[in-house]
């Protein structure tokens, strides 16, 4: 194993993310603090508890998620289709270095970004509302496990991009539907039964339920199909990259 | 001993159908400086980047110092560094980090005195903070060639080197290769410019049309296939040619000053002596006469029209 190798990828990815710190954090901590103006104080006043929890804590953990998920898909997304598209690529291609470790380099770097940046959200919330974390080794568990999922996601996606555009049409068009239709703002159970079903087809719910789960012990579907489902995602983003590398799809022509 | 790089029928087609290498072999032996040489589309870069690992082969096997870039990938790269014809660098970093990157990528510890001395060696010592895209294009060029050597390889591949830079760092860039190639270094270059396999090779391959349609010592090649011009200066020069003196197979040169004979020299030894009498018999005054060797330019152009 290239050690060396794979801490360089890691250390390069993750310096762009330093170099521009106030940038990458600034942003999450506006958005978030929109979020509870717009939906914790102007909409919340009206809304009442759900499961016993105020509103405004209720979607503390909805909005983590949603933070993790689109950080993750664009950090890992654009770490490996820019070096792509400059043609810097060549360099990790030739280099002693497996698929696998720059999987770990660079989806590493994806994870551990989201995650910082998911946990000064979380840190932001405790300004504005009381937040409860009653299971903390279950919430770091689903927070790891969406960051490298997602990661994993974005890394694919940067594979396959065939141009800028690209990479954000199925975090557009597909990913944040998903997580604002997931109960990031609300819980499935006030939609209408055909919407519940509908809503169970949504990988995102799961995530939210799960996470949810570890901060309230309230949750959309139990913790056991929460915590299968994300595996299970985690598992399929793990062969969709190792299928590319496995075949050399669209990066080695 | 075993090659630097044994090439055995290697081809290449690429996914839109084009066979861009056929059934190639070739060996590179250690320490030499090897040129490829091809007209634009002959494969070159193709076949390098089948070595490096960057496009995947179709058929063959390659092995680099006898380990096969397939399955024994981790020492076969490890002993190469490749320095890409486009300028493909990471412009919002400096080039001391980059370079330090390229080492760290190859798993070699970090070593500074090595790096700076790499550095120096290229005269971009003195750039190190400065950001890669305040760079000029030759300087660029450099920065590739420092960080293909930054894990310090035993073989090094240089695609088209000389395409768009100055003279000056051509030159430069030669007597680096020149000093790599003296310490042991096996160095491969591809280029069209015939000029500089004629330079710096040792031996030359010529590649066209994904074919290797002939690999030589380059003084052999030269013996073997060198046309040979006899240049005659004259004291007087002349508005054109006598129909006599053209008969003789004469050529008028610039400015009516010089007369050119072309030669085969493996076929024919030419009569001089006759030539000469020609010569007077018509009345020009000879100052000087030389021969002159012919060079790659018209051997190649010789071989691909073929
Ligand atoms: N990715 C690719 N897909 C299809 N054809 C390609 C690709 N890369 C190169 N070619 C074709 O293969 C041939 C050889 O290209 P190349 O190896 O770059 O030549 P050289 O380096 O000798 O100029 C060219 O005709 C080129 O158009
Ligand atoms: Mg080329």
């Amino acid at each position: 194993m290239n050690l060396v190798g794979t801490y360089a990828i890691f250390a390069f990815e993750m310096q762009r993310f330093f170099r521009t710190l106030m940038q990458s954090l600034i942003a999450p901590v506006i958005s978030t603090a929109l979020y509870f103006v717009v939906f914790g104080s102007a909409i919340g006043k009206q809304m009442t508890e759900i499961e016993g929890i105020s509103y405004g804590s209720f979607i503390v953990p909805g909005m983590i998620m949603l933070a993790l998920l689109g950080q993750s898909i664009s950090n890992a997304s654009f770490g490996i289709y820019f070096p792509k598209f400059s043609g810097t690529i060549f360099e990790y291609l030739s280099a002693p270095v497996s698929a696998f470790e720059m999987v770990i380099g660079f989806v590493g770097a994806a994870a551990v970004k989201s995650i910082l940046i998911g946990v000064v959200i979380l840190m932001t919330s405790y300004l504005f509302v009381p937040v409860k974390i009653m299971h903390p080794i279950w919430m770091i568990g689903f927070l790891l496990l969406t960051a490298i999922t997602f990661s994993l996601f974005g890394f694919i996606i940067g594979l396959l991009a065939d141009g800028f555009d690209r990479l954000q049409i199925i975090p557009l068009l597909v990913v944040t539907p998903l997580t604002f239709l997931g109960g990031s703002f609300y819980s499935i159970k006030v939609l209408p039964e055909f919407w519940q079903t509908v809503s169970y087809f949504n990988p995102v719910v799961y995530l939210i339920s799960g996470f949810r789960w570890a901060f309230y012990e309230v949750s959309d579907v139990s913790l056991n199909i929460a915590l299968s489902m994300t595996t299970g995602f985690l598992l399929l983003s793990l062969l969709g990259v190792w299928w590319i590398f496995h075949t050399g799809y669209k990066i080695k022509n | 001993m075993t090659s630097a790089i044994s090439i055995q029928n290697v081809s290449k087609t690429y996914k839109t159908g084009f066979s861009a290498l056929k059934a190639i072999n070739l060996d590179i032996e250690n320490g030499e400086i090897f040129a490829l040489l091809g007209p634009n589309g002959a494969g070159k870069t193709t076949l390098i980047s089948l070595i490096c690992g960057i496009v995947t082969k179709t058929s063959g096997s390659i092995k680099v110092a006898g380990h096969d870039i397939n399955s024994d990938y981790r020492a076969a790269r490890k002993l190469i560094g490749l320095v890409p014809q486009e300028l493909s660098l990471p412009i919002f970093e400096t080039v001391w980090s980059t370079v330090k990157f390229s080492r760290a990528l190859f798993g070699k510890p970090r070593d500074d005195a090595k790096l700076e001395a790499i550095l120096k060696q290229l005269s971009l010592f003195d750039k190190k903070d400065a950001k890669i895209n305040s760079l000029s294009g030759g300087m660029k060029r450099r920065v590739l060639i420092a960080k293909a050597l930054a894990h310090e390889p035993s073989i090094l591949f240089l695609d088209e080197p000389s395409a768009g830079v100055d003279v000056e760092l051509r030159k430069d860039m030669w007597n680096v290769m020149r000093k790599l190639a003296e310490d042991g270094t096996t160095i491969i270059l591809t280029t069209h410019y015939i000029e500089e396999a004629e330079m710096m090779a040792d031996r030359v391959g010529v590649i066209n049309k994904g074919e290797i349609i002939l690999v030589e010592d380059k003084k052999v090649l030269m013996e073997k296939l060198g046309q040979k011009q006899l240049i005659v200066s004259l004291e007087e020069p002349l508005d054109r040619l006598p129909t006599k003196i053209a008969k003789l197979g004469f050529n008028l040169m610039q400015s009516g000053k010089k007369l050119s004979y072309q030669y085969d020299s493996k076929k024919e030894k030419p009569d001089i002596a006759k030539l000469i009498t020609g010569l007077s018999a018509a009345q020009i005054a000879v100052a000087d006469l030389s021969t002159q060797q012919s060079s790659l330019e018209d051997i190649f152009l010789d071989l691909v029209k073929k």
